[in-house]
């Protein structure tokens, strides 16, 4: 974190000041190391590993926050006996299709849900009367796993439960099962963490839980970036569950997410999965009309049970007064998924030739994107291509000077694509928000207007939508009906922003202004409450509703912390309805009380019959903690008084999620795609519905005992540095960062650079199936070799930010990388993957390939390898 | 005030003797086999930016510019007009070159004016440059006066002038580079000005036994017979008191030069005495004595930057200082 | 011309009065002045992440100087130098854990030291002291700053300072060293680098408080167990006088690429004064014997 996230990490600090204990587990002996109190090294994709153990030795001593864990957690839940999990099948769960590598859920559902659900209660899998595998693969393929990330996967609410936890096919006893062979022995042999050092966490975190004290989990990509990456956050929110840590301050998961407003981009997504506040974009099968889709996608507990009301008035954003209810609020207009439509997807197809025009704005993926190789070979396919930066990236210049136009596969005079670069401005020269890790949005001004043609996104997609729509128009008005249909949702589209300045920029707050939403009165809203599926209320991203409340950016608000409680919620804008922590009801017992006065955070006040506290209650704010729903009570009557978890079908945390993750309902370790190990806790190696994409161009290595897993036998793990940013398109250009770390160097352990002859500072050349790098040698305590599986294994570090371009140079990281992907978020494994390292500088010019082409031989790689589910 | 006199620590009772050439004058500076860390190996201070030659070519040709105007004066009322004349003309070409060394030295050579913008004591190079600004023009008048005869008044003035600025221009340069925290010059700001003088001394009798017979440059090498010994011994105490500091004053290229210049210093003595009546012997003489006192400066000048570089001889003394006051 | 007046401890820059070190304004006549200012650099809190490097070198235009791999750790500045004011170090200590814990590895752990680094702006400043034109002068705050149009680049200051901070940039010619943002603080406003610090290692202020401050964290630290952490150059009492810019470190100063015991040149001037008249009345002594003589006709 310290790494990555400098000013954030100044919080840890000041909890530090003020006695919080600090554990890094980390591959690496990182900057945040140093200031930890406890550095736990771990083979990197072990994770599920380690916290599994975590979880098992919460289980076996007791130490879950028992109160909690009865009330608010789904532990007392029972599940239907089909249910088998990966300790009666080896490492899977049941339901497994392997053919189509993917899970059919049914068995995974809470018992009582055998009957077929009534109309409004089904996945859209459901609607459609007997979907074929080829169907339902393309259904799981579009993933759309955030959209239940937030929790509205569809489930029925009132399940049967065992309070006494006993009943064996109870969550709780599952659970127990699941994980009672991640003993730290095991944990130690697969991880290689210390057994030590994993009992120091154990007692660290059990003894910091409970009512008086909480711990809070945080992680980034070292977690995200595996075909495991969802599932490793699952496990964190098991545990997390089981200690009570969730909704109360100090505690929760927390995913570092702001650097370029990462949170931001998926709250109002720039995913092809999704519709602002993660709504689901609909699928072709299954979300036909409105009415289809709201049956399909709304859950009938708690506040997904108002997704018309969020979706139609988002509707009423985009499309204003063309949007009636004749017309379903021209939902129509929403493009439809058809499968997986992800980045690589896009890439895929333009290697295939079908997608001919790509725009980056603000990405490299030349740079950033596994397989950059692949990155650049799909690039040189295009017709055009549309480059948004500040400098000549990678991206924008690899027909020039790109990896491949040194090896000869490609020259320059013969390639086809029409390349643009569109200078960027950068964010102290426009108005805009970011939105933080805690889901924080802050306004940040023009500092100063952007020099030249620099221009910002706001600006150039409103423009190019205005310059579109005049062409649409003009060639509508002249031709045939059908034509004019097919144009029809862009000419609809509400187009209007305001422009100010000589460059006319849009007002970025008449956007805000519109995400926040008005009703009829033309007034701006200040709750999603108000929203209405009647059409009579817009709003842009129902989770942001009321940033502008009271016609203020609430985002720019910027009330010192010394003039405000610790909360200091006058501090820019959370969302929803600028709560601090999600779920705060949790913060109090069952009966409404804080669990503890030192954790206070919001609390039933009885006599004003209102919840209160120093957060926003996250909660129905008048309903009492002994509220029963009646019969049949349906959305957010369905919430009882102790159902902290109020975007949950059944009001619960869940420990095992019967829906929502396509590849398991509990996390179970599965080795990287590529990995020197064979799983030494199942017969099952990998995660058997990991998204995979193996082609010529991007082949996978043989891993565990397969024949050639030793021509690769190191761990590499890609690492960010704070000097450089992402990409390196915003650092490596600048002579103030380039000089601090001013080359490409891979890290290793001073044993490894003893086996393999390398110097410190001399040159190294890694390689993997897909590429060779060069990096300078840094020879470094800070990389321990591990003790796994009863063998030292040495892990290469490699900081992924170089490129070809700007005032500090070196290869990429992401030539060596692999396309297997989390099958629910579609997110690249970058993190833990196998390479060999030698002494010395890669070969230039087409021996670079033929090195490439020696170790796939000698591994004995083809198209097959590794894509066994 | 710290009760610790910068380098002269208390001494430790009961010290071990070792006898042999080098009595410790100086325990902090004396750790033989101390192991001691530092960051990477690298410098603590900063090696002096002042280029070589300009620099050590001006603590050179400053010190014979200033003696010979001491020996210039000392000739003129003694009546050797010839040696008198050869010192000041040697002055005057001394320094003339020394000031063009000084100012090509500058980072901002134009700006060199900016040395008279204020008079600080505690800047021996303010006080070198005034000393310079009143000593320059005035050595100049004496050589100018005598070589053209004009104002002889004056111009025996100017000589006395010159001879009475000359001991200051001389010595000063000591003080120029002791006053630094290079630790091969600073330990040494005891013994440093009698070197430098006595460097100084040679040199200016070097040039007039180089340029005269020997009956006309009698006050010359009367003046190398006192100022040749004066210097070596000086430089054999300026040594000890170094202790292992003293290192790069031995060995490496310093080391080479300054043992050449002390070959040269005794040889330069003995062909001087020896060769009192032999124009030949005292004219080698006289060249090895100035060849001698730049050798003696640019040997002094390296081994101080050697000292600069390797921050071993900043750290140990200072470790061995801070430990022996029980600080940590 | 002005006569540059140093009164009290013979030459020196700061104050010679004991209790003092605290007042060097005051020391270069500046009457009815602002608090000493200063840098306290918690070491301790420090996470590398260069922020001061990068918003010194923004906020006062200095040039990049090196793109350079070092090796050393993380560390690719080096050094403070002409064109590198803040200077942050990197030291990779193996630990050695109890020998209970197996493992396989030779070192157990790791420590890794970081920390700032910058122009101390002495009490007793050599560089102030050496300098002949006066381009180097002490500021109202106490700091130490050189006016770049005076300076003419004689470089005696670089090899005065005993800590290697100041050095002449080859672009220019000139001695560049950090100003303590004299800019900003003529402003009301705290230098770039503290601004920028994240977590608050380094803190700028007046200077008694802040060495109150570092006195009760580096109490707490050691109450902790880290024996090793100390203050550095908050003592006025020391061979510079204190500093303006303190420290508090985690192990030995000459771990970081400080000197163990500074001490300010200066405090031996007036000996070395002394003993140049010496040799130098000895040289005029010498003249006048010669002049003794009479040539023999």
């Amino acid at each position: 974190m310290a790494e990555a996230h400098p000013v954030g990490f100044q919080w840890v600090m000041e909890a530090k000041k003020r006695g919080a204990k600090v554990i890094h587990v980390d591959p690496r002996f990182t900057r945040t190391s140093a200031l930890a109190d406890l550095h736990v090294p771990i083979r990197a994709g072990a994770d599920i590993a380690f916290v599994g153990g975590l979880i098992n030795y919460v289980l076996t001593t007791g130490k879950f926050f028992r109160e909690y864990v009865i009330n608010y957690t789904n532990a007392a839940t029972i599940l239907t006996e089909d249910f088998a999990d990966t300790e009666d099948l080896d490492g899977v769960f049941s339901g497994l299709d392997r053919e189509y590598r993917l899970y059919d859920m049914e068995t995974w559902r809470y018992r009582g849900e055998e009957v077929r659900p009534a109309v409004g209660e089904r996945s859209p899998e459901e609607t459609i009367t007997r979907p074929t595998p080829g169907q339902l693969r393309q259904i799981r393929a579009a993933g759309r796993g955030e959209r239940h990330g937030s929790g509205g996967a569809a489930c029925h609410p009132a399940a049967d439960t065992d309070e006494t936890l006993q009943h064996p096919c109870c969550v709780f006893q599952v659970l127990k099962r699941h994980y009672a062979r991640y003993t730290p022995e095991m944990v130690a042999e697969v991880t290689g963490v210390p057994e030590a050092a994993f009992k120091k966490v154990c007692e660290l975190i059990t003894e910091n839980s409970g009512r008086d004290r909480t711990t809070a989990f945080v992680y980034s990509v070292g977690w995200t970036h595996h075909t495991i990456g969802a599932q490793n956050i699952r496990s964190a929110s098991i545990l997390q569950a089981l200690l009570g840590n969730v909704g109360r301050p100090g505690g929760g998961v927390m995913a570092l997410r702001g650097h370029a407003s990462i949170q931001g981009s998926t709250d109002i997504p720039t995913l092809f999965d999704l519709l602002p506040g993660y709504l689901p974009m609909p699928h072709v099968y299954g979300n036909e009309d409105l009415s289809a889709y709201i049956a399909a996608e709304t859950v009938q507990k708690g506040f997904w049970a108002n997704t018309s009301d969020y979706l139609v008035s988002l509707l009423k954003a985009w499309w204003g007064d063309a949007a009636t209810k004749d017309n379903d609020f021209c939902y129509g207009y929403l493009p439809r998924l058809t499968g997986s439509h992800s980045t690589f997807d896009t890439v895929l197809a333009q290697l295939d030739g079908v997608c001919t025009g790509y725009l980056l704005l603000g990405q490299n993926p030349a740079v950033g994107s596994a397989n950059a190789r692949v990155q650049r070979l799909g690039m040189a396919k295009l017709d055009w291509l549309v480059v948004r930066d500040f400098s000549l990236t990678e991206s924008a210049t690899w027909w020039q000077n790109g990896p491949e136009i040194e090896t000869g596969e490609m020259r320059t005079e013969d390639l086809k694509t029409e390349v643009f670069f569109l200078p960027a401005a950068a964010h102290t020269e426009k108005d805009g928000s970011f939105t933080n890790t805690q889901r924080l949005l802050q306004w940040h001004h023009t500092a100063v207007e952007p020099a030249g043609d620099a221009r910002s996104e706001l600006w150039f997609t409103y423009h190019l939508g205005l310059r579109i729509r005049e062409k649409l128009a003009a060639a509508s008005a002249a031709s045939a009906e059908e034509t004019a249909e097919m144009d029809r949702p862009v000419l609809d589209l509400t187009w209007d922003y305001p422009v100010k300045g000589p460059l006319e920029e849009p007002d970025a707050e008449a956007v805000l202004a519109e995400i926040n939403g008005w009703g009829s009165d033309g007034q701006p809203l200040s709750t999603y409450t108000q929203l209405k599926d009647d059409g009579s209320t817009t709003c842009g991203c129902w989770i942001y509703c009321g940033v502008y409340a009271g016609a203020v950016n609430q985002a720019a608000r910027r009330v010192p912390g010394r003039q405000q409680n610790w909360i200091a919620n006058e501090w820019g804008w959370a969302w929803p309805a600028n709560r601090r922590v999600l779920y705060n009801r949790a913060s109090a017992d069952p009966d409404g009380r804080p669990w503890s006065e030192r954790k206070a955070l919001v609390w039933w006040d009885g006599e004003t019959s209102r919840w209160t506290g120093y957060d926003v209650p996250d909660f129905v704010a008048d309903r009492p903690p002994d509220y029963t729903p009646p019969d049949g009570a349906t959305g957010v009557a369905a919430i009882t008084g102790r159902d902290p978890f109020i975007m949950q079908a059944d009001g619960k945390a869940w420990l095992f999620a019967p829906a929502g993750m396509v590849d398991g309902p509990l996390p179970t370790h599965y080795e990287p795609q590529e990995s020197p190990f064979a799983n030494l806790l199942y017969g099952q190696q990998h995660n058997p519905v990991r998204q995979i994409i193996s082609r010529p161009e991007s082949l996978y290595q043989p891993s565990g005992n397969e024949p050639g897993s030793e021509v690769f036998p190191y761990v590499a793990t890609t690492l960010r540095l704070t000097e450089h940013h992402t990409a390196g398109g915003m650092s490596r250009f600048l002579p103030y960062l380039a000089e601090l770390q001013p080359a490409f160097f891979c890290e290793v352990s001073p044993e490894l650079a003893a086996e393999r002859s390398l110097e410190h500072l001399g040159w190294a050349t890694i390689v993997t199936a897909r590429s060779a790098i060069e990096a300078r040698v840094m020879v470094t305590e800070r990389i321990q070799p591990l003790r796994v599986a009863g063998r030292i294994v040495h892990q290469v570090g490699l900081p992924w930010h170089w490129g070809l371009n700007g005032l500090t140079t070196g290869d990429a990281a992401n030539e060596l990388t692999h396309l297997s992907l989390d099958p629910n978020v579609h997110i690249q494994e970058d993190k833990a993957f196998a390479c060999d390292i030698r002494p010395g500088r890669r070969p230039r010019g087409p021996a670079l390939r033929d090195l490439v082409r020696e170790y796939q031989q000698r591994a004995g790689i083809t198209p097959q390898t590794g894509t066994q589910p | 005030m710290t009760q610790v006199e910068n380098g002269q620590p208390d001494r430790a009772p009961g010290r071990e003797g070792r006898g042999g050439r080098r009595r410790r004058r100086d325990d902090a500076l004396m750790v033989p086999d101390a192991k001691f860390t530092s960051y990477y190996g690298r410098p603590v201070i900063k090696e002096p930016a002042w280029g070589v030659p300009d620099v050590p070519g001006y603590l050179f040709l400053g010190g014979l510019a200033g003696a010979s105007s001491v020996l210039a004066a000392g000739a003129q009322v003694s009546g050797y007009g010839e040696l008198a004349r050869v010192a000041k003309v040697g002055a005057l070409g001394a320094i003339s070159l020394s000031a063009v060394a000084l100012v090509h030295d500058l980072g901002r050579p134009e700006r060199f004016v900016n040395m008279l913008r204020v008079f600080k004591p505690s800047s021996p190079m303010s006080v070198g440059s005034w000393l310079l600004a009143a000593y320059g023009p005035v050595a100049g008048a004496a050589a100018v006066s005598d070589l053209t005869g004009i104002l002889p008044a004056a111009g025996t003035a100017a000589t006395l002038g010159a001879g009475l600025l000359g001991p200051g221009i001389a010595t000063y340069t000591a003080a120029l580079i002791c006053d630094t925290a290079v630790p091969g010059w600073h330990e040494a700001h005891r013994e440093m000005p009698y070197l430098f003088a006595g460097s100084a001394s040679c040199a200016a009798a070097g040039l007039g036994l180089l340029t005269l017979p020997p009956a006309a440059a009698r006050p010359a090498r009367t003046l190398a017979t006192l100022a040749a010994p004066a210097e070596l011994v000086t430089k054999r105490l300026l040594l000890r008191r170094l202790g292992d500091i003293a290192e790069p004053y031995e060995t490496g290229r310093p080391g080479r030069l300054l043992r050449a210049a002390e070959v040269l210093t005794v040889g330069g003595l003995a062909g001087a005495v020896l060769g009192r009546r032999n124009r030949a012997i005292s004219a080698l003489a006289g060249a090895s004595l100035l060849a001698a006192s730049a050798l003696t400066r640019f040997g002094v000048f390296e081994a101080g930057l050697a000292t600069a570089r390797d921050p071993k001889y900043t750290i140990i003394p200072q470790r061995r200082r801070r430990d022996r006051r029980g600080m940590n | 011309m002005s006569v540059s007046t140093h009164r009290g401890a013979p030459f020196a820059s700061g104050p010679a009065d004991a209790g003092g070190g605290l007042d060097p304004a005051a020391r270069s006549g500046y009457t009815d002045h602002p608090p000493r200012m200063g840098f306290f650099t918690d070491t301790s809190v420090c996470i590398g992440c260069k922020a001061c490097e990068v918003a010194c070198k923004e906020w006062n235009a200095v040039p990049e100087d090196g793109l350079e791999l070092t090796g050393m750790s993380y560390d690719n500045t080096v050094g403070l130098g002409a064109s590198t004011w803040r200077h942050v170090a990197f030291i990779e200590q193996p630990v050695v854990a109890a020998a209970s814990t197996p493992a396989p590895a030779a070192a157990e752990g790791v420590r890794w030291l970081m920390a700032s680094d910058v122009c101390k702006h002495c009490t007793e400043s050599a560089c102030l002291d050496v300098c002949p034109t006066g381009a180097l002068f002490r500021t109202e705050f106490g700091t130490v700053v050189v006016q770049d149009d005076v300076c003419n680049g004689c470089g005696y200051c670089v090899g005065a300072c005993p800590f290697g901070v100041i050095a002449r940039r080859e672009e220019d010619g000139q001695a560049h060293k950090c100003t303590l943002c004299y800019d900003r603080l003529g402003a009301g406003m705290e230098p770039a680098c503290a601004k920028a610090c994240p977590t608050e290692s380094i803190q700028f202020g007046p200077l008694d408080e802040l060495r109150e401050r570092a006195a009760l964290r580096v109490a707490d630290l050691r109450a902790d167990g880290q024996a090793q952490a100390q203050l550095y150059l908050d003592d006025p009492d020391d061979g510079i006088g204190g500093g303006g810019a303190f420290f508090l470190l985690l192990d030995e100063p000459e771990v970081y690429g400080l000197p163990p015991d500074p001490v300010v040149t200066t405090r031996d001037l007036p000996n070395i004064w002394k003993h140049v008249g010496l040799a130098a009345a000895g040289l005029a002594a010498t003249g006048i014997a010669l002049g003794l003589g009479r040539r023999s006709r």
